[in-house]
């Protein structure tokens, strides 16, 4: 079963700073530990994508009605922390295995290594009814 | 010598005697298995340039072999040699061939260590000869995250302890369920083709069926097997009527039956006659008999579902399954009317929690009943509840429909007065 683990700009519940504002070597650390954990995925034969979203200030929200010009809005938003921040995808086992993909996710390193407690949302993927029609 | 086309079925039908013997003869299952994959990659590019080799059995097993060795010089060469010692010691008092060396393998592929998502791919790939690209492609994960699993997989069932032979007599009952259940899933995967390329899906149907005719030919007096292959048979019957032009699922009361194939559902008959027969009765031959009678009413008004209802009864009772017992509940209401299905779905549904089958039954009944309110709020709790795509398309429309005609018909209640 396939689930996707989204993350979002939002302030973490271990830590306020942005991350430009952190030191070289624990922004170098945070990175390696996605990697890590990508590489990890692939391993156990689990991760399907991973991907990082560019900032919030590049997005561009669309609306249309088909027939007129399209309405585009430009950044910077205001509820930009509710924005995607990016997402990995695992194909998983159960419910539980994707919950504790995205503790460890959660737990990256800030800030003097300290977990930043990132909020992880988890949404499983729609797939193939579970069994073939009688 | 000939080229090109069939290559790849060849190479498919060739992979489990091929790897049989490179197993025999080296002992050791995982490294076997990817020495013959190479093999087999190495077939695919040069066969269709090269012409094909007049052995290609031959030509398969001697190229894996000297895969194998190659690999085994460049390892730690005292090691292996001890590992090969003891193995070789193993693998001669179980020397079998051809049909044998493929139920071998399954059973291996399907062992009870490997949970269904690791011993599918190594299944397909070790058996039914697909490479680790295709069954990345059918499962729509990337070929490395695959390859993993698939190594991973064979690691498992080597530190199992497994051998290289068929399971004593004392397992082979249950081996043998969990290898049906395996294959049983691939056709499933196949046959739902809900995402992704719904071509590579297919093919995965086709894939099981191919698979379930070898394990039918290795153990033809097991019923069950026969069972498993005449449920894929009269089910894949089906295929062509089952999607509409839009990719939307139409019910089976609603399917086009000319359509359906005539071939496959007297095969599958003739299958599931014979191993009722026997008199061991199982859930496969129940459900492949079920399908049966559905396959054989020319219409859905000829459909007999006194038999399916007795045959759904037989079935609850084997597995005690409560999905079972929904089903059955349809079949008591096309019997005895609407109302006795749903008093049997209110003596299942403890045990079903909230399952969005239920919903979407107890949906389906209620409209049976006449009572469409009740109706279209099944339908939406089961759409919200489904994680299909075409099962969640087809309960919303059910649910508008509904929905549609309770307001048109408020209006026109209401109308008179106005």
């Amino acid at each position: 079963m396939k689930f996707m683990l989204l993350q979002k700009y939002e302030e973490t519940e271990g830590c306020s700073i942005p991350m430009t504002e952190w030191k070289p070597e624990d922004v170098q650390a945070h990175i390696r530990f996605q990697q890590t954990l990508n590489e990890q995925l692939t391993q156990s034969g689990e991760l399907v994508d991973a991907q990082g979203l560019a900032g919030p200030e590049q997005a561009k929200f669309v609306v249309s009605d088909g027939t007129t010009a399209p309405v585009v809005t430009d950044g910077p938003f205001p509820e930009s922390k509710e924005l995607l921040a990016g997402y990995r995808t695992v194909d998983v086992e159960s419910l539980e295995r994707a919950i504790e993909i995205a503790a460890d996710a959660s737990a990256a390193p800030g800030p003097d290594g300290v977990p930043i407690r990132q909020r992880i949302e988890v949404r499983q993927v729609m797939g193939a009814p579970a069994d073939a029609e009688v | 010598m000939t080229t090109g086309s069939g290559t790849e079925d060849l190479l498919r039908e060739l992979t489990p005697r091929v790897l049989g013997a490179v197993v025999r003869r080296y002992g050791d299952f995982a490294d076997a298995e990817d020495a013959v994959q190479e093999a087999l990659l190495a077939a695919a590019t040069q066969w269709p340039t090269e012409g094909r080799p007049d052995n290609p059995l031959g030509w398969l097993i001697r190229v894996a072999s000297r895969r194998m060795a190659d690999q085994y010089e460049r390892d730690d060469a005292r090691r292996r040699r001890e590992d090969l010692a003891a193995s070789w010691s193993q693998a001669d008092a179980n020397d079998v061939r051809g049909q044998d060396d493929t139920l071998i393998l399954t059973f291996m592929c399907c062992h009870p260590s490997l949970p269904p998502a690791s011993a599918i791919p190594l299944t397909l790939r070790a058996v039914g000869g697909l490479t680790t690209r295709e069954i990345a492609s059918a499962f729509l994960v990337p070929e490395a995250t695959m390859g993993q699993r698939i190594t991973r997989a064979k690691a498992k069932i080597k530190s199992s302890g497994a051998q290289f032979r068929l399971p004593s007599t004392a397992e082979r009952v249950e081996r043998l369920r969990t290898v049906l259940h395996v294959l049983y899933l691939v056709f499933n995967e196949g046959y739902a083709a809900s995402s992704g390329p719904a071509l590579a899906r297919a093919d995965l149907s086709g894939e099981a069926i191919r698979l379930t005719r070898l394990v039918h030919a290795a153990l033809r007096d097991d019923p069950e097997v026969a069972g498993l292959l005449a449920l894929m048979l009269l089910i894949e019957a089906r295929r062509p009527a089952r999607v509409g032009p839009a990719g939307e699922l139409v019910p089976l009361a609603e399917q086009d039956r000319a359509r359906w194939d005539r071939d496959l559902v007297a095969e599958g008959v003739a299958l599931v006659t014979d191993a009722l027969a026997k008199g061991a009765i199982g859930e496969y031959q129940l459900q492949a008999a079920i399908n049966a009678v559905h396959d054989q009413a020319a219409s859905p008004e000829d459909t007999n579902w006194g038999e399916i209802l007795a045959l759904y009864g037989l079935l609850e009772r084997i597995t005690g399954n409560p999905m079972v017992s929904l089903n059955r509940a349809v079949a008591v209401a096309m019997v005895h009317g609407p109302a006795a299905g749903l008093e049997l779905l209110d003596g299942v549904a403890d045990r079903l929690g909230d399952h969005h089958r239920l919903h979407s039954v107890r949906g389906h009944l209620y409209e049976m009943a006449g009572d469409r309110a009740a109706a279209v709020d099944e339908f939406r709790i089961a759409a919200a509840g489904t994680i299909s795509v075409p099962e969640r398309d087809y309960l919303v429309a059910q649910a508008a429909r509904l929905a549609n005609e309770l307001g048109n018909s408020r209006v026109a209640d209401r109308a008179p007065s106005e």
